[in-house]
Order: C-alpha cells, then structure tokens, then sequence
C-alpha cells in the first residue's frame, strides 16, 4: 500500500476541489466541499480498492489523509 | 373484553424475526393471541424471540429467503395463515455512484425480490387464507423521501409500495388485504455496521418533531391493526409511521 496512490484515489471521489491540492497532511475535513455524501464516497471507495472496511468514527477522528491512510493500512 | 383489534384464533407468518421490527411484532401478535410461526437466518437470536412469545402454538424455522431452498423450506413447514408480515430487509447506505450492480442485487434481493417471491409461492401452494392480512415493512425512504447514500435501498422500498398495490387489486378476489408500514427511522441495530456515527445519528434525530426515533413496538401496534379485523376496509394502503418526518 502506498500513501501516494491512496491520496490520488482519495482525490477522485471530489467533484470540484482540484486534485492537486491533495496532501498526506491536508486535513480533509476542512475542505469546503466536504459533506456527509463524501465521507460515505471514502468509504465506499476504501472498501472498493482496499478491501477495508471503514466506520464513520474511523474517518471522524482521522485530521489528515496520512491518518486515515495509517487506518485503512492498519485494518489490511 | 370488548377488543376490535384482537388476533386470537390467527395463524401469523412474520419473516426477519431474529433482531429489530420483525422481533416486536413476532412478540407483540403472540400477546394479541396469535399463533405465530417466525423465521430468520440466526438460530441463536431467532431462538431467543422464540422464548420471548406469549404462549400459544408457535413454530420457528431457520431460513434464508434469499435463497430457492430457503424459501422452498419456509413454504413447505408452514401452515396455512391468516397473516403475513414481511419484515426481512436490509439497508446499507451508499452513494449512488457506487452502489453497482452487485449491491442492487444483494438489496433488492432481500428487500424486494424474497418477500415477493416467497408470497407468490405461498399463494401458489394456497397457504394463504381467505380474507387474509398481509403486510410489507417498507420505508418512508423511496415513497416519500430519501437520503445521502439511500438511493438503491429507496428504490428496494419504492418497489414494494408499487408491488402491493397490484398485488391488492388481484388478491381482493379472495378478500386478501395487502399493504404496506412506512416507517420512519426506528431505534434498531440496521446500522450495526458503522457507517453512519451516532453523532449522525443524533443529528438526524433532532429532523424528527417529536425528537426521537421510533421504538419497533411502536410499529408492531400498526401491523396489529393491519392484520386484526379493525382493517377490513383497508387494503393497498401504505401507512407512514414517522414522528412527523416526512412534513418538514
């Protein structure tokens, strides 16, 4: 598992925020178009390329995209 | 005991009785004197509704209905009723983008194809009694509102509010009733999986006018009317049973 490639898969589900503001450390939660459709997209997405399964708690006490990431990396 | 919405002398059928609605009203018809006949998938917490019934002649079947043999298995072990509730169902919230083929599948299968199905063969091998109630948990989801990540389970839903009213126009011939609960979000573990937080949840609680979600008693007592002779009168009907949700 990569946390590059889990950046850009993370930042394909977005529909407006520019892929290129994505970082391990961008706190995804304060991007504007953030919303309760996108934080069920993440998990819908996790589960589709990593075989994990997320709860909502998992991505609500993720900050940035690395801690999410180190979470999906963990439940592997 | 003067009591127009009594079920003494009914054999009822309620399918997902292990857990939530389905085990409220196994429990809540065996006190209004049903006989009641219950499936579900897990034996443990299919057994521990058994024990929980009022006493009376019940039978419990452990069945997948998602499956030929399951449902094969249910038809051949029961006997005829007057009262089937169809309360089996599954949600599982996501978007629509990514709810495929294989999720519509799995949803509308549980959802809508089995309980269709299962009261088709039932008709077909004449299990079902004349003047018979039966009764289809759906949602106000899909007939009336839906929600982010619900699309696939609104459609499962709408499906069975439009099956039961063709399936009421052809059964009044035997004086069969078919209709459908609509409830609203009931206090129950369908969202045992995490995907919604209880914070979620507790937001979603304060949309409700009467600042809570239901309890599945509250559900049962509807489905008491429905297949009680009270509702003679009453067939393609969906009841919505949602602490006001729907009007704002």
């Amino acid at each position: 598992m990569e946390l590059n490639l889990f950046v850009k898969n993370f930042a394909e589900i977005f529909e407006e925020t520019e892929a290129g503001l994505f970082k391990p450390s961008t706190k995804f939660r304060d991007i504007e178009e953030w919303s309760s459709l996108l934080a069920l997209s993440v998990i819908a997405m996790v589960d589709e390329k990593y075989n994990v399964s997320l709860t909502g708690d998992d991505i609500r006490k993720s900050l940035t995209l690395e801690d999410l990431y180190n979470i999906v990396k963990e439940k592997k | 005991m003067y009591n127009p919405f009594t079920l003494k002398g009914k054999t009822v059928f309620v399918s997902g009785a292990s857990s939530g609605i389905g085990k409220a009203i196994a429990i809540e018809c065996s006190k209004m004197g049903a006989d009641v006949f219950i499936t579900g998938r897990n034996a443990e917490r299919l057994n521990s509704t058994f024990l929980e019934l009022d006493k009376g002649n019940h039978m419990q079947i452990i069945a997948d209905l998602q499956t030929d043999e399951g449902i094969k298995t249910v038809v051949e072990k029961m006997p005829s009723v007057d009262g089937i509730v169809h309360c089996a169902g599954i949600a599982k919230p996501l978007p629509f983008r990514f709810s495929g083929k294989e999720v519509m599948n799995e949803v509308m299968g549980i959802n809508f194809y089995s309980p269709a199905i299962l009261s088709q063969e039932l008709l077909k091998n004449k299990k079902i009694n004349r003047g018979a109630s039966i009764v289809f948990i759906s949602s106000v989801s899909g007939v009336l509102c839906s929600s982010v990540g619900g699309s696939v389970y609104s459609a499962s839903k709408g499906a069975i509010n439009g099956l039961v009213k063709g399936m009421a126009i052809e059964l009044a011939a035997k004086m069969i009733r078919v209709n459908t609960v609509n409830p609203g979000m009931i206090d129950t573990n369908i969202y045992v999986a995490g995907t919604i937080t209880q914070e979620q949840l507790n937001e979603d609680i304060n949309r409700y006018p009467l600042k809570r979600y239901g309890k599945p008693e509250e559900v049962a007592y509807l489905v008491i009317y429905l297949l009680s002779d009270a509702s003679s009168w009453v067939t393609g009907s969906g009841m919505v049973i949602d602490g006001g949700y729907t009007l704002l």
